[in-house]
């Protein structure tokens, strides 16, 4: 799980062009294109997030994107037939940043995307609580579609986060499931 | 081409493995002789017995990072590395 990238010859061409330039084809200064290096676009916390706000921060100013796609995870308060009052989640320091940081760095690798947002929590959860949001932005629906499902399945398959519920009873760590594998390998 | 320095790394257990072994990590030195492979390490812990032969069972599914980053049961491990165990990631 390298953020350095794949082999060659397995990786798909990028097809963004203008990444890595100062002015954007049409001449603008991009105001907010990505400084070299690696910019912060896992956040793992305890606290809520506010989708809109982390939408708008995304995308200000950046007349380039038109195209975002978001997905928000919640808890529910029903899995596998039994009644889920209380979730906690678990991860795993240090690996958890850095496997959701090559899964961001393999979506800008496959997808036309400009940026790609990723903020999982983590602790005590309850039903209707937020617990992942992906966002992308993108010049078209397409690939911002494409890549905040790429990010979510891959995430639901290599990133060290695990679910622990409490049920009337008692508690139960949550079981993979395959159709997550499934999912995953599609891509 | 087997190194006979002994290998000492530091094993991290999460999610149900760590509630099953009741203990969040250990430094685990590999045998003598051994290879320094990831799946010694899973030989070593579950010849322990008890829920360690329950938990690491072939055909339980396990899964294993080297330094944070996800490896099998060839994959060679150095001394000085964090080796952690857990079940199958079920976040998002």
């Amino acid at each position: 799980m390298s953020p350095k990238g794949r082999p060659e010859g397995e990786s798909t061409p990028k097809r963004v062009s203008a990444e890595g330039s100062s002015v954007s084809p049409k001449g603008r200064p991009d105001k907010f294109r990505e400084p070299e290096g690696n910019p912060v676009t896992v956040r793992v916390q305890t606290a809520d997030f506010d989708a809109g706000a982390e939408i708008a921060r995304l995308r200000a100013g950046d007349a380039r994107v038109g195209a975002v796609a978001a997905f928000i995870g919640t808890v529910r308060d029903v899995n596998d037939d039994a009644s889920v009052a209380r979730l906690t989640l678990e991860h795993y320091p240090g690996m958890t940043e850095k496997s959701l940081e090559a899964i961001v760095g393999e979506a800008k690798q496959r997808f036309d995307v400009y940026e790609v947002l990723v903020i999982h929590r983590v602790g005590d959860l309850g039903p209707t609580d937020q617990i992942v949001l992906v966002a992308v932005t993108s010049a078209h629906r397409g690939d911002a579609f494409d890549a905040c499902r790429f990010v979510m399945d891959y995430l639901k398959t290599r990133a060290p986060f695990w679910k622990k519920e409490r049920t009337p009873e008692g508690e139960r760590w949550v079981e993979a499931r395959a159709t997550d594998d499934e999912a995953a390998a599609r891509w | 081409m087997r190194d006979q320095t002994p290998v000492t790394v530091r094993i991290v257990y999460l999610a149900r493995l760590r509630e099953a072994f009741a203990t969040a990590g250990e430094s685990l030195a590999l045998p003598a002789g051994s290879e320094a492979t990831v799946a010694a390490v899973l030989d070593a812990l579950r010849r322990r017995g008890g829920p360690f032969a329950v938990e690491l069972a072939p055909g339980r599914a396990v899964r294993v990072a080297i330094n944070h980053a996800m490896a099998s049961a060839a994959d060679a491990i150095r001394d000085g590395d964090e080796v952690a165990l857990f079940p199958p990631v079920t976040g998002g």
